[in-house]
């Protein structure tokens, strides 16, 4: 089995690190070669120019933006700071319009598949039978929600906010890492690092040519509006579902909310009654719609879901089953984005759409697989492990970057329960310029792109990047010390 | 608007409010420690400003002595008082955070900066901190709290819901100080009119930040008729019961217009301006001010409850 894995790497072109023992080489996504790339010519005299004191200046300065705006994250079990900053980069990250229309091509054709993988899961389950995919891993996933089967959401949309995550190792090679068909966060990122950016630098903006992003809240607003259900009378009420105020992710939750002029609401303020869902206003109950939920599955309604629980709306299931309310995204599409279920996309691409996948796949071990798990325990010093459902870098494991001890101990943990792990190459992520202490140095990045899915599907032109701040580390996530970069389209 | 923002920034107002009652209570201490005592009364005059907070049990579970150190740490910093300063401008920006979306960037801006700044004051050695500068500190916070909202809010339900909370908290700690000064402050009837008493009734004055407008509405001349008419029937005085009623008032009518619906809140406010109207001063002391005060307080509990019931459950239609 290991060979045919090795000629997938070949198929692909990947570049991957650790194979070989000599220093691995990155792409950098600004310098090639000696030259600079041509989307980054328009920083390279203005990163050159730079004065030291300036740039000091320029990042307390939109620290202090950060922090006045109180756009904060907290770290879910770090304790400490809850009003702790991301790190953002001054430094840009730019794509080409041709780099770009690539990825947007590749990203929607990724959200339809997703879709209508979905719809098919929840309906006649038809890749299923045809036995392109295993049934256990679909109906036995943890994410895999039975009171959803038979329901067809508005539209048939299941996700209408898809965050694909991708990297990059080589001019033209960018892999997908996972995707996220729940409620993928950091947008708010997005739109206020452009907006630092553009307070901070204008010049840059009057010197390049770069697409802008403030259309977002405006798109997501249309596409929410747009899946407004069956017995929506007259303009749809749509509102965003929040845990509260103590969610690490609060900030963007209100952020959306006020971008697109709609009620920011929590479980206590809805409530079911005849076959609605209504909120509770100074002026008495209002009907709701459309609700854009950025809470789990789990505490939705705890009629349906959790019993115990006494978060959630009593009730919601049967109001969205019968097609009185719109939940974005639809409970259970969590299934799509499962990492086991991550490894048959380019098949569903394949068989919902009929095209070949725009974007690839990064070559995946299953540990469930006797032969793959086998592999991985013989490599793991080369491999990047990962819990199949989890996320935010946590219980994750790089190879390269560990001692033989935590191998050891990670092995152990793998031979204990090997379906909960697969495993990857441990790519080479490729390298954007940064501010470091010492001036400017490479640092690895990734980019998630935000796809909504309604009535059209949109992409807006950019993303957030995250960048590890920490010389040679591969792990971008805010919880593990990760920074954020503003991230540019330049208009063709 | 959702009845959780209507009530988010009902409660902005009242403890911005709050803050600002409790940071002059602090000054009225530390200016009444400098007076020596002239046997009776309380002999600690801190004791006095614990009782107006109506927190002396909680005070006494977590410290020992009613020192100004002490009552400084409880009144000021203390989180686990819900009405210490450090609590209140939290809660207040809490609030804020919660409904940001229904508050201008200039209001969330004086919230917040007034929470980052207080946890500077926090960490800073308490030795460089005088008790002027933290009531400076406290009243300057709710005046740029009040701008922000007087300057930029945009004049909707919201706008009267932080008003609301702003007039009723302030009835409620106009009425609460007046009835300390009386059953608190001065142990016999014996004193009242002495040189003692006339310099605690001229501390409420100042702790009301009413000193110098009382001179100039009464001519000077401290009596408990002139007081008890400046800081209850009063139009003119800031604080006065009748003030903090009719700005009620005000905001409760402005409410029943853009609801196109009358409610129990404002038949009841328009009751309580209407005794405060017909009252003079000597009604009140034929009552008995103590009583007056009791009930006028429970007057304000129970129009709060009201507000609470129609307007921020969400359970009218």
């Amino acid at each position: 089995m290991p060979s045919a894995f090795i000629s997938r790497k070949n198929v692909f072109g990947l570049r991957s690190m650790g194979q070989s023992k000599t220093k691995p080489s990155f792409f950098n996504e600004m310098i090639d070669g000696g030259t600079v790339r041509a989307p980054y010519r328009g920083l390279e005299g203005w990163s050159r120019d730079m004065p030291l004191d300036l740039r000091t200046l320029k990042q307390s300065e939109a620290e202090k933006l950060f922090r006045r705006i109180g756009i904060t994250f907290a770290v879910y079990g770090e304790g400490g700071d809850p009003d702790r900053l991301i790190p953002f980069d001054m430094f840009p990250r730019v794509f080409s319009g041709a780099e770009w229309r690539k990825l947007d091509m590749g990203v929607k054709q990724r959200a339809r598949a997703l879709n209508a993988f979905l719809a098919d899961v929840y309906g006649r389950g038809e890749m299923i039978r045809s036995g392109r995919i295993p049934a256990r891993l679909v109906y036995q996933n943890e994410a895999f929600e039975r009171a959803v089967v038979g329901i067809r959401p508005p539209r048939g949309v299941f996700s209408h906010i898809v965050g694909v995550d991708l990297v990059r190792t080589g001019p033209d090679e960018f892999f997908v890492l996972e995707d996220n068909c729940r409620t993928p966060s950091g947008v708010s990122y997005m739109l206020e690092n452009r907006e630092i950016m553009m307070r901070m630098f204008p010049q840059l903006f009057r010197e390049n040519r770069i697409a802008p992003v403030e259309g977002y809240p405006a798109a997501l607003r249309r596409t929410l509006d747009s899946v407004a259900p069956r017995k929506c009378e007259g303009a749809p009420c749509s509102v965003i579902l929040t845990p509260g105020h103590f969610n690490s992710a609060y900030y963007e939750h209100s952020f959306l909310a006020d971008m697109m002029g709609i009620e920011l609401v929590e479980a206590a303020d809805l409530f079911v009654e005849g076959d609605f869902c209504w909120m509770r206003t100074t002026e008495g109950p209002r009907r709701v719609d459309v609700i854009y939920r950025r809470i789990d599955d789990a505490y939705l309604d705890p009629l349906c879901f959790r019993p115990d629980s006494m978060l959630g709306v009593p009730g919601l299931m049967n109001v969205y089953r019968s097609g009185g309310v719109a939940l974005a995204s639809a409970p259970g599409a969590g299934v799509a984005d499962d990492k086991a279920i991550y490894t048959f996309v380019p098949e569903m691409i394949r068989f919902y759409l009929g095209e070949e996948p725009i974007l690839n796949n990064v070559p995946t071990w299953q540990c469930a697989k006797s032969d793959d798990c086998a592999y991985v325990l013989d490599n793991l010093s080369e491999l990047v492990v990962k819990e199949v459902h989890g996320s935010g870098g946590y219980g994750m494991l790089v190879g390269p970057r560990s001692t033989k001890d935590q191998i050891a101990l990670f092995a152990d943990k793998i031979r204990e329960n090997p379906g909960n792990y697969i495993a990857q190459p441990t790519l080479a992520l490729s390298t954007c310029p940064t501010f470091v202490e010492e001036g400017i140095a490479p640092r690895h990045v990734d980019l998630r792109p935000y796809c909504l899915v309604g009535e059209s599907i949109e992409l807006v032109p950019g993303g957030l990047t995250r960048v590890a701040l920490t010389e040679g580390s591969l792990v971008v996530n805010s919880s593990q010390g990760g920074g954020v970069k503003d991230t540019w389209v330049l208009a063709e | 608007m959702l009845s959780r923002t209507a009530s988010n920034l009902f409660w902005i107002g009242r403890n911005i409010e709050r803050a600002e009652t409790v940071a002059r209570l602090l000054e009225v201490g530390s200016r009444n420690a400098l007076i020596p005592n002239i046997g009776g009364g309380y002999r600690n005059e801190w004791d006095a400003v614990l009782q107006a907070t109506g927190k002396v049990e909680d005070f006494n579970a977590k410290y020992d002595e009613a020192v100004q150190r002490n009552i400084e740490s409880f009144l000021f910093f203390d989180q686990d008082n819900p009405s210490s300063v450090t609590s209140c401008v939290e809660a207040a920006r809490e609030s804020g955070r919660i409904v940001r979306t229904a508050l201008t960037g200039q209001v969330w801006d004086a919230l917040n900066s007034g929470y980052q700044e207080i946890n500077e004051l926090r960490r800073t050695e308490r030795s460089k901190l005088s008790i002027s500068d933290l009531v400076d500190w406290t009243t300057r916070h709710a005046s740029l709290v009040r701008g922000a909202i007087e300057d930029t809010q945009l004049r909707n339900d919201g706008y009267d819901f932080l008003y609301l909370g702003f007039a009723l908290e302030r009835g409620d700690a106009t009425a609460r100080m007046l009835d300390v000064k009386y059953y608190v402050l001065l142990p016999e009837v014996g004193y009242v009119g002495s040189g003692i008493d006339n310099y605690q009734w001229t501390t409420i004055l100042r702790a009301l930040s009413s000193n110098r407008s009382f001179n100039w509405a009464y001519g000077g001349g401290v009596s408990p008729a002139k007081i008890a008419d400046f800081l209850i029937l009063n139009r003119k005085s800031p604080r006065s019961l009748i003030t903090a009623a009719e700005d009620a008032m005000h905001h409760l009518d402005r409410l029943a217009r853009a609801y196109g619906r009358t409610t129990e809140a404002q038949t009841r406010i328009r009751g309580i301006v209407g005794e405060l109207c017909e009252t003079t001063v000597d009604d009140i002391f034929d009552e008995g001010l103590h009583e007056f005060l009791t009930r006028v307080i429970n007057e304000v509990a129970l129009l709060s409850g009201i507000i609470h019931e129609v307007y921020l459950s969400g359970e009218t239609r």
